[in-house]
């Protein structure tokens, strides 16, 4: 971890999590590093991130690595919401790498992020599945603390299965102009998805209020949904997400 | 411009591009778009999410042919990944179907039977921008403007519009339509994993409600 320099240029992390299955075939967590606001502790439910500094704020750049080996499972949760927050440094960015083996499992479900007044927030995430991988990833986004307009949020998700794209998607809501019209978020100020990939999974599209649920090309389906608040947004996710598990 | 790019950019082109509404039709059954304003800023928000996607998409596809390139079912993959909804899809390969009738009476090029019977509609329009002679800014300005006219001429059937209300609001995005084509021109220099991803939820619940409507002017 680089600490904030006395320019206010912010906090630099680099956390990563190695999941591993051994010999007798239960997952063992081989590599678990900390680094600055990614605090992670180890817990009978997953690894969680436990948030050891509030924020991201403008000027920090966080990354967190995760890897699961052939035929082990991970699961990420969080403690808290993540507060995208304005700060000295410019904007804030976090990035989190995944690369699932051969009938590995990742599921990553951390609480919301809420983008709040003034943040110039970046969330990217790039994900490779190898062959029979099994991918559940949440994001849910919040826009702005109550009663406040949110500051700028651009996310973007890059999900590959065996080289070959699954899904790239990009929400920007940079520019109240074109986020605030009817096309892209409809007056919502929660909004969030829902991947779910490998085999076995429901494809029989599904829309209805606030909620749609969209089977991909490849093998995955996208559970996205509009909302007025957090739990709103949640309860759609989890009703879209049993309908897509079949 | 050449005359055979104004043709490809001309609504009266026989594609088949009338049939489609790019999410109008459900968002004026939905109640979200009434009037000019709405429109101008349902319009908007199509241009820098899907239009800048498709922009980008026919850019590559133009480069790509121009290059005597042979990565066709990667690109498809890559429209694919930017197309989460299903009924969008289908309404892509549709149109790029139409085009692709269209393009191999009128423009022939080698690139054509290297698509496949079903291809994305930018990436048709791509290689049908190449095959006439023009560049990858070329198709992405053709792209970006097809993504706003038709759901503008689409409002005036549907809600009853002033045509000439209409117009004033597409004159007034035209400058946002030439950023948008410059934006996708630059990113389609670079690799395909990386071209404008931009999503707009609404219009994806659109697309899904719309094949749920019992009463349909549209296919899409």
């Amino acid at each position: 971890m680089s600490p904030p320099a006395a320019g206010g240029t912010g906090y630099r992390a680099r956390a990563a999590v190695t999941a591993e299955r051994d010999a007798t075939g239960r997952t063992r967590l081989t590599g678990l590093r900390s680094d600055g606001p990614l605090a992670l502790r180890e817990t009978p439910e997953g690894v969680y991130l436990v948030g050891a500094a509030a924020g991201p704020l403008g000027g920090d750049d966080l990354a967190l690595d995760l890897t699961v080996g052939a035929g082990a499972r991970l699961a990420v949760r969080s403690a808290a919401a993540m507060i995208a927050l304005p700060g000295r440094g410019g904007g804030s960015r976090f990035a989190v790498r995944a690369a699932v083996g051969a009938d590995g499992r990742l599921d990553f479900a951390p609480e919301p992020t809420v983008a709040a007044a003034g943040c110039d927030h970046r969330s990217v995430a790039e994900i490779s599945l190898a062959r029979g991988a099994v991918l559940r990833w949440r994001e849910e986004l919040v826009l702005g603390r109550h009663g406040e307009v949110a500051g700028r949020h651009v996310a973007r998700l890059d999900v590959t299965v065996e080289d070959r794209p699954l899904l790239r998607h990009e929400l920007r809501l940079d520019d109240p102009a074109i986020h605030g019209g009817r096309a892209v978020l409809g007056g919502a100020t929660a909004v969030g998805g829902v991947l779910l990939a490998g085999p076995g999974l429901h494809t029989e599209p599904f829309a209805g209020a606030g909620l749609a649920v969209l089977p991909l090309a490849g093998p995955g389906v996208l559970v996205t949904a509009l909302a007025a608040t957090a739990d709103e947004l949640r309860r759609k996710l989890s009703y879209g997400e049993s309908l897509a598990s079949g | 411009m050449d005359t055979a790019l104004l043709l490809l950019a001309d609504s009266r082109l026989p594609a088949g591009g009338h049939a489609h509404s790019g999410g109008l039709e459900p968002a004026a059954a939905a109640g979200a778009v009434t009037g000019v304003a709405d429109l101008a800023g349902f319009l908007r928000g199509r241009l820098a999410t899907c239009g800048l996607v498709a922009a980008a998409l026919a850019a590559a596809a133009c480069a790509h042919a121009r290059e005597h390139g042979a990565r066709w079912d990667l690109l498809d993959a890559e429209a694919d990944a930017r197309t989460p909804s299903p009924a969008q899809r289908r309404a892509s390969r549709a149109q790029g179907r139409a085009l692709l009738r269209v393009v191999r009476g009128a423009w022939p090029h080698p690139a054509l039977a290297a698509l496949g019977g079903d291809p994305h509609h930018p990436v048709v329009l791509g290689v049908a921008v190449a095959a006439a002679g023009g560049g990858p800014d070329r198709a992405a300005a053709i792209t970006a403007y097809g993504s706003v006219t038709g759901p503008a001429s689409a409002a005036v059937r549907l809600l009853g519009l002033d045509p000439l209300a209409v117009h004033r609001a597409l004159a007034d995005l035209a400058a946002e339509v030439d950023e948008v084509a410059a934006r996708a021109t630059t990113a389609a220099a670079g690799g395909w994993a990386e071209l404008p991803a931009a999503s707009a939820p609404m219009l994806d619940l659109f697309a899904e409600f719309h094949l749920q409507a019992d009463l349909r002017l549209f296919e899409s």
